[in-house]
């Protein structure tokens, strides 16, 4: 049997969890305050996701804000990147739009409004 | 081919600049740094010494008197503050009595008016933060405080308002004497080579190393670390005088002074060093100010600390000023130590002299406005002005500094008048903004916007101080790969 | 006259605002600085807010934009590049813009929602050279997130609050490498789950009880040294380690930005760096009051909302006449709980109090003590200096109590002497 210890980062209680494993299979998830950090814990353990928030340069210069819409594998992060760093986003842009679609199953989304300059 | 060319934008050559300005005459000065005032003149105390501390019948105390005399009027023509705040030594028991005892009586030797000593409760009543182990202290109403690198700025400014030429980032490492005048050359191409029938050499720490280039090997030099702190203006209050120790032959000892700006200043340590270029403060540094600041007055708020530096002052080997030309057409303004702030107008006017008693023919310029163009600082304009100022331009009306309360337009007339503003920190010393208590965290970013806007460079180019001191080192997103489609 | 005058369009400042026009007032406006509103948020580009009040996490623009939209839609006025140079006790206010130069507006009620700015560098009395390549955490983000520019490739952080963390992180992800974070202090300011998807999803170490103790460089920082410090934080020399970086960032904690305060002469609490405040927020000014990081540092920027509705409501009950007059009960604290907000209460309203911990706690009790009497008490599991807060205390407690003092108590030799992994 292995252990394995972890701070869930679903909210700012940071919980302290233990893991209990036997090969592949969780056997106890001890620790969490709430069925979120159970999730999460479960997740970290087979999958762990991270959301990507990060800027996007336009395609007039103006540096925008932007996030996956939802969390990619971990692993991926520095891909999601280098896709995110590539692109050059059309202004004017609203908060929510689409900029970039399936990026490790996520869509890069403009977390501000930008107009266009001048 | 310049009358005359000034090695050094400090204090000194920017006095001289300034006394020569008023001639007829073409004159340069020489800078190896990206601004003005960068060497000892950045890092010093900003004390007009009343001139009781040199000995009787040296150049030191016969200039620091006529230069402590010249400095109201010259800060006034200049525009930069100027406050006679007095001074006081203080003496801890009878050694240091006797001490002052000597400062009196050399004090009224060399000139100075109202000097008086007094009993330690006197003191204390002059100035209640004075520690109570303080048993005596020579009290000097005629000290003053400036700013010494406003001082120098405004000096060179007003020069070159006069038609003086100022060259920042050439380094003087070739001085060649020709027929008739002296070859300068800085070994970098673009700031290239410079002819002058007469030479000043007011080079600071590096004034041997430019003598010896001329010819001239009798000049030793060696830096003397001085580290400052800077407390909060929130402290401002915290003494009104300037409080020495009594003097060791190693110096003054730490003071404890308040600035013209409104702040409270402790130091300077003084260690002999070798390198010229080592401006790094240390922790013993920083430990022993503290220590012996906190002898002197009480209560220091040590959490108020806004910043520490360091300076190099440039001493000789002769204990006085040296001031002398070896061969002719060169001119040495070198070991230029306290009191050479003090001292500095009284120096230019001793080099004039020189200068003239060489041959150099001086033809008072018709056109020449000691007075320096006005400054605007917005945080000490009434409000009728302040509207006038916006009115006549409306970046008098943005605020990007917040702790000091300097604008938009204070930044932009730092860079567009003389001597011009080319970076960060020659933003910070003319207009004092990231100076305050968040020490640019705030307005950093948008006066870089400004410098790059007004300089027509990258915003990546702007920089702290001098080449290599970029703040950003590139532009992210600007990937190898190219742009996505 | 303006009947409100809001200073800041923060997320402080814009919640007062709307809670104000939600409770009737209409002559409103708000004073900002910057060309936008949002204040700080618009630079924390990461996610994490919201998680409160919306139920979702939001980035810092997201949760600035679900505000703005607010005033927007309501039409209360901003004035935008706009300095405010000062605040009398009287509520006469005065700015400075480009385009309206200098002017005064008296006010019939003011919120001071000014928010709260970095410490000024802890590397200040740090031996070594000034070169660039020192910045603030802040000034970092702002260059990175809102002007598109690295300020290095190589970093050192001093600090781990939470910006510090943040930024560790933002500048991995642009290609920086982050080569240390360094913490005086024997645990982290900043949140646990930023510690582990800023630093330990990037392998970046964590180095506990260090600190930087000289700068190296001329013109650009080269490197620095570090060494770990001793229980009374003093460096240990046989501990000093050099590390090459080309930047040094600096996370050394906010405090509240409050030199308009000062100058409108309201009374400060020491401890929060803040005004001191009854439940209403109002200061010790009639008609001032006072919210989010300008007030005391949050943690979380719902809360900063929470609190601002409050203060917007109060002004709105104050421009109205019928802000109930304060019976002035004070809270008290015992040093283990270092704060509370507000410091004082009617005794007529139900009350949340808000406060912080001085240390790292497991399974106390805080009780609330009426005099000797212990009225109420909460257990808390996990307590950390780097968290808010909070208590609800119902009206009918308060009867007949003089003042309140909360009191942190520790089951017996169970204090926790946790470390976390040292590297």
């Amino acid at each position: 049997m292995t252990e394995r210890q972890m701070t869930c980062i679903i909210c700012p209680m940071g919980c302290s969890i233990t893991v209990k494993m036997e090969g592949e299979e969780i056997l106890e998830i001890s620790g969490n305050t709430c069925k979120r950090g159970a999730a999460y814990a479960e997740a970290e353990t087979r999958h762990p996701e991270r959301t990507v928030t990060t800027t996007m340069r336009c395609q007039d210069g103006q540096i925008l804000s932007v996030k996956t819409d939802r969390p990619i594998p971990k692993s991926k992060i520095m891909e999601c990147m280098d896709r995110i760093n590539r692109h050059r986003a059309a202004v004017p842009v609203a908060i929510g739009d689409i900029l970039l679609r399936d990026v490790f199953g996520s869509n890069v989304v403009a977390t501000e409004n930008k107009p266009s300059l001048g | 081919m310049y009358d005359v060319a000034i090695v050094g934008a400090g204090i000194v050559g920017g006095m001289l600049a300034r006394a020569l300005s008023a001639y007829d005459l073409k004159v340069c000065v020489l800078e190896k740094e990206n601004d003005v005032a960068m060497g000892a003149t950045h890092a010093n105390s900003g004390i007009v010494h009343a001139g009781y501390d040199a000995a009787e019948g040296s150049l030191k105390a016969r200039l620091n008197v006529r230069g402590s005399r010249m400095m109201q009027t010259v800060a006034g023509e200049l525009g930069v503050p100027y406050r006679r705040n007095g001074s006081l030594v203080i003496g801890f028991g009878e050694e240091d009595e006797c001490v002052i005892r000597a400062l009196y009586a050399r004090g009224i030797s060399n000139g100075v008016k109202e000097l008086r000593i007094l009993e330690g409760e006197e003191a204390r009543t002059l100035e209640p933060a004075l520690s109570d182990q303080v048993s005596c202290a020579l009290y000097a109403p005629t000290a003053a405080i400036v700013c010494p690198y406003e001082l120098a700025i405004a000096a060179i400014g007003n020069a070159m308002d006069n038609g003086v030429d100022l060259l920042l980032n050439f380094e003087v490492r070739h001085i060649d004497r020709k027929e008739g005048c002296y070859e300068i050359s800085s070994g970098s191409a673009d700031a290239g080579t410079v002819r002058a029938r007469y030479v000043v050499n007011a080079a600071g720490v590096h004034a041997d190393e430019i003598a010896q280039m001329a010819g001239d090997a009798s000049i030793r030099i060696h830096p003397r670390r001085g580290e400052y702190l800077l407390l909060d203006r929130e402290c401002g209050g915290l003494v009104s005088h300037t409080i020495f120790r009594t003097p060791s032959r190693k110096g003054k000892g730490i003071l404890v002074t308040p600035t013209v700006d409104g702040n409270v200043l402790l130091g300077p340590t003084s260690v002999d060093m070798e390198d010229k270029e080592d401006y790094a403060v240390t922790e013993e540094g920083i430990a022993r100010i503290l220590q012996r600041a906190g002898e002197s007055v009480r209560d220091i708020p040590l959490r108020k600390v806004i910043t520490s530096f360091c300076g190099l002052r440039a001493v000789g080997d002769t204990g006085d000023f040296i001031l002398n030309s070896p061969f002719p057409g060169f001119l040495n303004a070198a070991g230029i130590e306290s009191p050479g702030l003090t001292a500095s107008p009284a120096i230019a006017e001793y080099l004039v002299e020189m200068l003239a008693a060489q041959g150099l023919e001086m033809r008072r310029k018709e056109d020449y406005q000691p007075l320096r163009k006005p400054v605007y600082a917005f945080r000490h304009a009434s409000m009728e002005e302040k509207n006038r100022m916006i009115q006549e331009d409306s970046a008098y009306g943005r605020v990007v500094c917040r702790c000091e309360t300097v604008t938009e337009g204070e930044i932009i007339a730092a860079i567009r008048s003389n001597p011009p503003a080319r970076s960060l920190d020659g933003i910070k010393r003319r207009t004092r903004a990231q100076m305050g208590r968040c020490q640019g965290g705030f307005c950093m970013p948008y006066i870089m916007e400004i410098l790059a806007r007004e300089l027509g460079i990258g915003y990546e180019e702007v920089v702290k101080s001098g080449k290599g001191s970029e703040i950003a080192v590139c532009r992210t997103k600007d990937t190898e790969k190219g742009p996505e489609e | 006259m303006t009947d409100l005058v809001i200073i800041g369009g923060g997320p402080a400042g814009m919640s007062a605002a709307v809670a104000a026009y939600e409770s009737g007032v209409r002559d409103i406006l708000i004073l900002e600085r910057d060309e936008q509103l949002g204040g700080i948020l618009q630079q924390c580009i990461h996610n994490g807010f919201g998680l409160h009040r919306f139920g979702e996490e939001l980035t810092g623009p997201e949760y600035a934009w679900k505000y703005e939209e607010q005033v927007r839609e309501l039409g209360i006025p901003v004035k935008y590049k706009t300095m405010v140079l000062s605040v009398t006790p009287h509520r006469t206010v005065t700015a400075t813009n480009e385009e309206d130069g200098i002017f005064t507006i008296q006010a019939r009620a003011i919120v001071l929602a000014m928010g709260c700015r970095e410490r000024p560098r802890g590397a200040l009395n740090i031996a070594g050279t000034r070169p660039a390549g020192i910045y603030s955490a802040g000034t970092a983000q702002k260059l990175v997130n809102r002007k598109g520019y690295l300020p290095g490739k190589s970093v050192v952080i001093l600090g781990s609050g939470d910006i510090g963390l943040i930024m560790a992180r933002r500048m991995t992800l642009e290609g920086a490498k982050v080569k240390a974070v360094c913490e005086l202090m024997p645990y982290s300011g900043g949140l646990a789950r930023n510690i582990e998807q800023c630093l330990n999803d990037f392998a970046i170490p964590l180095k506990l009880s260090h600190t930087v103790v000289e700068i190296h460089g001329r013109e650009r920082i080269e490197g620095v040294t570090i060494a770990k410090v001793d229980e009374n934080r003093k460096p240990i020399a046989e501990t000093r380690e050099y590390i090459s970086c080309d930047t040094l960032l600096l996370s050394v904690g906010l405090i509240p930005e409050n030199e308009l305060s000062l100058q409108a002469e309201v009374r400060m609490d020491s401890v929060t760096g803040g005004a001191v405040v009854d439940q209403d927020r109002q200061t010790s000014r009639e008609g001032i009051f006072a919210c989010g990081n300008v007030l005391h540092v949050h943690d979380l920027v719902d809360f900063v909302s929470e609190e601002a509705e409050i203060a917007g409501r109060s002004a709105a009950e104050y421009i109205r006449g019928s802000l109930v007059p304060e019976c002035d009960i004070p809270i008290e604290t015992d040093g283990k709980v270092r704060y509370t907000v507000p410091q004082r209460i009617t005794g007529r309203k139900d009350v949340t109090v808000y406060f912080r911990v001085a240390d790292r706690y497991r399974n106390v009790r805080i009780d609330i003590l009426s005099g000797e009497k212990v009225i109420h008490s909460v257990r808390k599991p996990k307590m950390a200096p780097g968290e808010m807060e909070s208590i609800r205390l119902k009206k009918e407690l308060f009867q007949g109590a003089a003042s309140l003092k909360l009191r942190l108590e520790e089951p017996e030799g169970t204090r926790e002497i946790q470390r976390h992994k040292i590297m």
